[in-house]
């Protein structure tokens, strides 16, 4: 049997993992009605987690990692490639594994309903895409440079430019949501979600690294951007043994 | 968690074209024989609906085996062009989700003995800047249930309960409280 054990952040027991943002995190307004205030209990590692969905090449079309090319012209905006690699925390790559993004036009509109921000709506722009890690674990996007939005959490409050990735890696214990943003922007140290992660080093980690190497001549500007996600075996470093 | 690992942010309001577009809340027809529909709502803490969260669901087929290599017990029929064990979909407009499967299979615990059936659930929503785990139990395996290790992990029998879902005849309802005295327990991986 496995004694229960209250979590970190919220019981005060663990040390917190400076490298993750809390759930609870005031200055993103959001937060405090949706922050869970009971102690988190501890999982034990089974097959339920150290397993995880697998997506065939039947799910990724084959142009869904170019959001310049889903309609038919090409989306206004500065064009970039995205790249890079998604590892475990042991350097191990992760193959074969999906990645989805989303992100606002260039002129930081959502196509979604709900996106209220008066900026206008690009006919050439969805803003989704997905593509599946090759066999060392990287992964290509071509897609236009998001714009900065305004959002209602504060008086003044905008979003730096990013775009949101969605991860599965190889097991249940390996998802990941996170954003991505891009280096110099004014605003990224305004934004409470990006704020929110603790550490000034693991925050730099969610910023993209412009990278001449992916820049094409002529063409489009390249930025890296590598991805580690938890293991199926990983043990987390700080967690007490029971 | 190791120091490296890329952080999570939350997953904002405007994910809906790019991770819900195709739907995904149905693992096996209305129609087959053993299907289970688990329905509930999402809330927040001042018991408001959540319209804009997204709940995905991981399990075992009805033998108790996971379409993953990792899981090698070959004496356990798989059947991944009929069931791929995974479902997501975002909530409505009075944070309402169900998925339609079949009750998975028992799967072994830390110590290799049976786990009590359950479904591993994801929670992602705008104000969550990490996705919540929970998993629901089944209400007609008392039995197993109470010899979970992870149920029996909860000294608290209420916060317990929020981790079996209701039997209400036609679905199994399991709601979610993200916060609040009838919090649903979450875990930490």
């Amino acid at each position: 049997m496995v004694s229960q054990q209250p979590t970190n952040e919220i019981a005060g027991l663990r040390p917190i993992d400076e490298g993750q943002p809390p759930y609870l995190y005031s200055d993103y307004v959001a937060t405090r009605l949706r922050a869970p205030k009971k102690p988190l209990i501890i999982l034990p590692k089974t097959l339920s987690d150290t397993t995880g969905p697998a997506f065939g090449r039947g799910t990724v079309g084959e142009l869904d990692y170019d959001l310049t090319r889903q309609h038919e012209g090409e989306p206004l905006g500065e064009r970039i490639i995205v790249t890079g690699r998604v590892t475990d925390g042991d350097g191990r790559p992760v193959r074969n594994s999906l990645i989805e993004i989303w992100q606002a036009n260039a002129a930081g509109r959502y196509i979604h309903k709900n996106d209220q921000h008066p900026a206008p709506l690009d006919p050439n722009f969805s803003g989704a895409g997905r593509c599946l890690t090759d066999g060392e674990g990287r992964y290509r996007f071509v897609t236009i440079k998001p714009g900065a939005y305004p959002w209602k959490n504060h008086d003044n409050a905008w979003r730096p430019a990013h775009i949101h990735l969605s991860l599965f890696g190889e097991a249940f214990r390996s998802r990941l949501i996170t954003q991505m943003y891009f280096p110099g922007d004014p605003l990224l140290e305004h934004d409470p979600i990006f704020q929110s992660v603790p550490d000034e080093k693991a925050r730099r980690r969610m910023i993209y690294t412009f990278d001449l190497e992916t820049t094409r001549p002529e063409w489009a500007l390249g930025y890296r951007f590598d991805i580690v996600l938890e293991g199926r075996e990983a043990t987390p470093f700080e967690r007490p043994h029971s | 968690m190791s120091p490296e690992l890329t952080p999570s942010q939350t997953v904002g309001p405007f994910f809906h074209d790019a991770l819900v577009d195709e739907d995904r809340s149905k693992l096996v027809a209305t129609s087959h024989p053993s299907a289970v529909r688990i329905e509930g709502a999402v809330y927040d803490g001042a018991g408001e609906p959540v319209p804009d969260a997204m709940v995905e669901i991981w399990q075992a087929n009805a033998y108790g085996r996971f379409d993953d290599p990792t899981d090698d017990r070959e004496n356990l029929p798989l059947d991944p062009e009929t069931f791929s064990g995974f479902g997501r979909t975002g909530t409505d407009a009075d944070g309402r989700f169900s998925f339609v499967t079949v009750k998975p299979g028992p799967v072994p615990g830390p110590d290799g003995n049976p786990q009590a059936h359950h479904v591993m659930v994801s929670i992602f929503a705008r104000g969550l800047l990490k996705r919540l785990v929970t998993r629901v139990y089944f209400p007609d395996e008392e039995e197993a249930n109470a010899a979970d290790p992870v149920l029996s992990s909860i000294g608290d029998p209420a916060f317990r309960k929020t981790l079996v879902a209701h039997d209400e005849g036609d679905a199994l309802r399991f709601d979610i409280h993200l916060q609040g005295e009838n919090q649903t327990a979450f875990f930490e991986l």
